[in-house]
This record gives C-alpha cells, structure tokens and sequence, in this order.
C-alpha cells in the first residue's frame, strides 16, 4: 500500500489525498444528517445546540476544503488570485467593525485597492525578501502619512494602528499561504500543496481538540473577559494533537518526524493564541463574530473567524521553514 | 429626449449594465437586506430611509431581491441626477427612478410624480429628510409622506435603516472603500384615524431610527 501511493506521482498523490478528505468530510456530513432526523424525535435543548455547533464546523471545514482544492486545481497564479480575494473579503469585514473617520478614506482606498493587490503580485513574482518587509516597514509609514495629509487629529494613533493591524492580519499573514507553494524545495517539486495541508491540517485539529477537550472537560478560563474558553490545560492538549499529527503527516511533507513536530507545534501556537487575540478584537467591538450583522443571530459567522487562525500561523510557519531550511 | 432613445434602443445595455453594477455593490458592500417586521412580499409600497449618501438609492436599489427590484422606483432627486447624461441614463434606463424636485418649481406640486407613479401601481423608495443629513440621527421627516399617506391609504409603508453607506464614499470622494452596508426593514407602520401630521412624521422617524440597533 505504502510503496504503491510512494509509485504514484505527485499529482497524482494530491489529488488522491484531496479524495480522502472529501470522502471523511461526506462521511460527517452523512453521519450529522442521521443524527439530526434522530435528535427531531425528543428535542432536547443541548442536544440541538451540540449538533449546532457541529455543524457550523463542518461548514467551515468543507469551505475551506474547497477553497484549498480550487486553490491547487486551478494552479499557482489562481490560487494566488483565490486568496487575494479571500484578504479583500477579510479585510471587508476587520474595517467594517472598526471605526475609521473621513480623513482616511484616501488610506482606506490604498488599502484596498493598491497593497493588497501589489502585496500578491509580489508573492505571485516570488519577491519573497521585499513581500516580508513591504507591509511592516513601507506600508506603516505610508498609511498614517495619507491619514495625517486628511487633517483630522482626532483618534490618529488609535485610527493609524487599526488600519494597520487590518493589512498586517488580513493581507500579509494571508498572504503567506500560496507563499508557502511558491517555496522550492531542492527534488521535493510539485509537492508543495501537502506543505498548505500539513499548515491547515494541523491547525485546524488544534483548534478543533482545545474546544472539545474545554467542552468536555472545562478548566479554568486565564482571561475570562476576553475567551470564556481559553485554559492551559485544553490549550495544551490541543498543541499535543497537533504536534501529533504533524509527526503523522511529516511522510507528506520534507520535514523529518522531529522537523514536522517543531514545525507544528510552532505552527500550532501561533494559530491558537492569534485566534485569542482576535477574540479580544471582537469583544472590544462587542461582537460575537465578524461578517454581516445577522451572522450572530444565524451562528453562521464571518470568513475572517474561519481563517483567523491561519494569518498568524501561516507568516510564522513560512518563516521557520525558510529559515531552517535556507530557502 | 435623447436618453429616452438611448433606453429604447438598447434595452440590454442597462440590463448588463444594471448586472454588472450589481456585482459591484455586492463586493463592496455585502449590499445585506434584513427583514425585521415585514417580509420581502411583492405588494405595493413606500419604503422610507434615512439619507446621507446620494449612493444610499442605489443600496436599496441593491438589497432588494429581483422581484421586488423590478416594481420598486426610487425618488431622485432631479438637479442631481439630471446633471450629466450618464446620470440621466443610469436613473431612467437602470434604476427606472422618479425624478422630483428639491426646490418648488412654480404652481406644480412636488409629488405630483410619485402620485403619478403610485397611482399606476409601482412601490416606491423615499427619503422623507428630503436632503442628505450628517448627523448620527436622521433630520425631521418632510411632510411629503404624510400627503401620500393620507392620498393612498392602501399602500404599504415599511421603514428602513441603511447603515454604513457613508462610509463607503464620504461626501467629495471618488474612489468607493469596501465596507459592509446592510438595510434593515422593518414592521409597517399605518396613518392612524385623525393622527395628526407632525404626530405621524415624527412616529416614522421613530420607527426609522428604531431599526438602527436591530
């Protein structure tokens, strides 16, 4: 079995691993259905509010499923082009929940309509030392200097540092993502969609562990004013799945078993405390989520809590893996 | 006149165009209906909104789904909108607007043309300010929804909230900034027996403004 997908090649791999994550994806689905025609009969309050959730998390996991298929079907430049748009939309929603006056509607429309596409197209040219310090070092003056040329003094630090904090999360840490299958790794061609997996993949388990364990087993909130969630003990148990499954996974990837572990529990750590973070952002807007006004009320949430934990994993992964394997 | 021969014979450039302006709405701003209080139903209505944007007729113009789009016509007003031929063209061939005029022109009375219009059957959009307001809070209501109250006591009224299309083209920009805008829709409201005049402009706004916090 193992020498015979070894045998296959590296199209050929992807597309069979794709095919096993739409097969484990239709099978939760299946399974969900079921046990929604069962939960009908007694109609129990938690029951319904369990399998909500649950499925509010399928749904995440085939839309991102898909937007990683699409992404590697349609090629590097179209995966390119796949996430730009996903920053556009992410970005759409951070500026909506943060108030900006008058003055940096001409910052705004920079933003939108010039870093974002030029940040892209230097990860498309492979431009990979200007894309890392476009945004940190050229856009942070840029900006407040457009703002400040607006003439409004009022709220400037607190305006300049959402706007940036906006471009930082929604567009560079993105960003980072098709940077990772632009990567090359000497006689490891064409494989670089399993490195996005392993990224996603470990991630998303992660998270997906810290909530059931804090579900099942709740500890003690650290910062029960930000994440009623958030405690050492589950937090550690997801970094320890998905630590696990990085070990897993590193036969996909060039890492060795060590290599894949450190690469995902770094991977790991940054995605989780970035998703508290932006926790912190959302409760100082007093929202439950980001995305239009009625998303809090259907539970359906906004496409920047489904990827928020992957703009800060993404920019620190792409990091240590071309640092530690001097790309 | 030339417009109107535009319109005539190339009817499909404003369907495109009305599609393609569509599309763009939708990814600047979501362009988001919420119905609270009253269904998206095709019967007749005056939807009334707040104003503080000249694009806050195209948002609602947006939100509203294609069935009621194509009944509903929203009130421009006519020194604007009349200013140039592409403007000219946009609210006759796309929006199928009703043009009104800000200030009085002679012995003709101003809603004579939205009477016109409800009289054959259409919904309309109205922003009872009459002017784009720039504060938090809506300006006090014109009397003009009154009268067409008053006139057509059939006709559905349906308050609306629009919320963040300043923002997305503050007043002197060109450039659009994308932003999430929604309109917020909500229970009817109805010309009580005898309800005085102010007394029903000022329960509009309320209910207006009401819809703000849904």
């Amino acid at each position: 079995m193992i020498s015979f997908i070894r045998n296959l090649s590296a199209d050929q791999q992807v597309t069979a691993l794709f095919l096993l994550v739409f097969g484990v994806l239709t099978l939760a689905t299946g399974v969900l259905v079921a046990l929604s025609l069962r939960e009908r009969g007694d109609g129990s309050p938690d029951g319904t509010d369990h399998l909500m959730h649950a499925r509010v998390l399928l749904r995440h996991s085939w839309f991102m499923t898909l937007v990683f298929w699409f992404a590697w079907a349609l090629g590097e430049t179209a995966a390119t082009v796949l996430f730009a748009f996903v920053s556009f939309f992410a970005l759409r929603e951070f500026m909506t929940l943060s108030p900006t006056r008058r003055g940096d509607h001409r910052a705004l429309v920079l933003a939108f309509f010039v870093v974002l596409p030029v940040q892209y197209w230097l990860v498309g040219a492979r431009y990979f030392n200007l894309f890392t310090v476009f945004i940190p070092v050229y856009v942070f003056l840029l900006l407040p200097v457009l703002s400040a040329l607006g003439n409004d003094p009022q709220g400037f630090l607190e305006r300049s540092a959402k706007m940036q904090w906006g471009i930082m999360v929604c567009v560079y840490g993105l960003s980072h993502v098709p940077a990772l299958m632009l990567l090359h790794f000497g006689g490891w061609q064409g494989r670089n969609a399993f490195l996005v997996f392993f990224l996603a993949m470990v991630v998303q388990t992660c998270m997906l562990v810290q909530h059931l364990v804090n579900r099942h087993r709740p500890g003690r909130p650290v910062a029960p004013h930000v994440s009623a969630s958030f405690a050492w003990t589950s937090w550690l148990a997801g970094l320890a799945a998905g630590g696990a499954l990085g070990v897993l996974l590193s036969g996909i990837t060039p890492f060795a078993p060590g290599q894949a572990l450190a690469m995902a529990l770094i991977a790991c750590v940054a995605g989780s405390l970035g998703h508290l973070v932006m926790k912190a952002l959302k409760r100082d807007r007093g929202v439950t989520n980001w995305g239009p006004r009625t998303a809090s009320v259907t539970g359906s949430a906004g496409l920047l809590d489904r990827v928020d934990a992957l703009c800060f994993a993404a920019p620190v992964f792409f990091h240590s893996v071309r640092w530690y394997f001097g790309l | 006149m030339t417009d109107l021969q535009h319109t005539q014979r190339h009817p499909w450039l404003a369907k495109v165009f009305g599609y393609g302006l569509l599309g763009f709405v939708r990814l600047l701003t979501g362009a988001q209906a919420r119905w609270y209080g009253s269904p998206p139903k095709a019967e007749q209505r005056i939807y009334f909104a707040n104003h503080q944007s000249h694009a806050d007729l195209v948002m609602i113009w947006a939100a509203l789904p294609e069935e009621l789009r194509s009944i509903t016509r929203p009130i421009a007003a006519r020194d604007y909108w009349t200013k140039s031929d592409f403007k000219r063209w946009i609210t006759t061939a796309v929006f199928n607007a009703v043009y009104v005029d800000r200030e009085r022109q002679g012995d003709e009375d101003p809603l004579q043309p939205l009477i016109d219009a409800l009289q054959s059957g259409d919904s309309l959009i109205i922003f009872p300010e009459g002017t784009r307001g720039h504060a938090a809070e809506p300006q006090a209501f014109k009397a003009g929804l009154y009268n067409l109250a008053l006139r057509f006591p059939d006709v559905v009224l349906v308050p609306a909230w629009i919320a963040n299309v300043q923002r997305v083209m503050p007043k002197g920009e060109v450039v659009p900034v994308p932003v999430l805008c929604s309109v917020t829709f909500g229970a009817p409201i109805r010309l009580e027996p005898g309800e005085e005049r102010r007394a029903f402009l000022d329960r509009a706004r309320a209910a207006v403004i009401a819809l703000r916090d849904v």
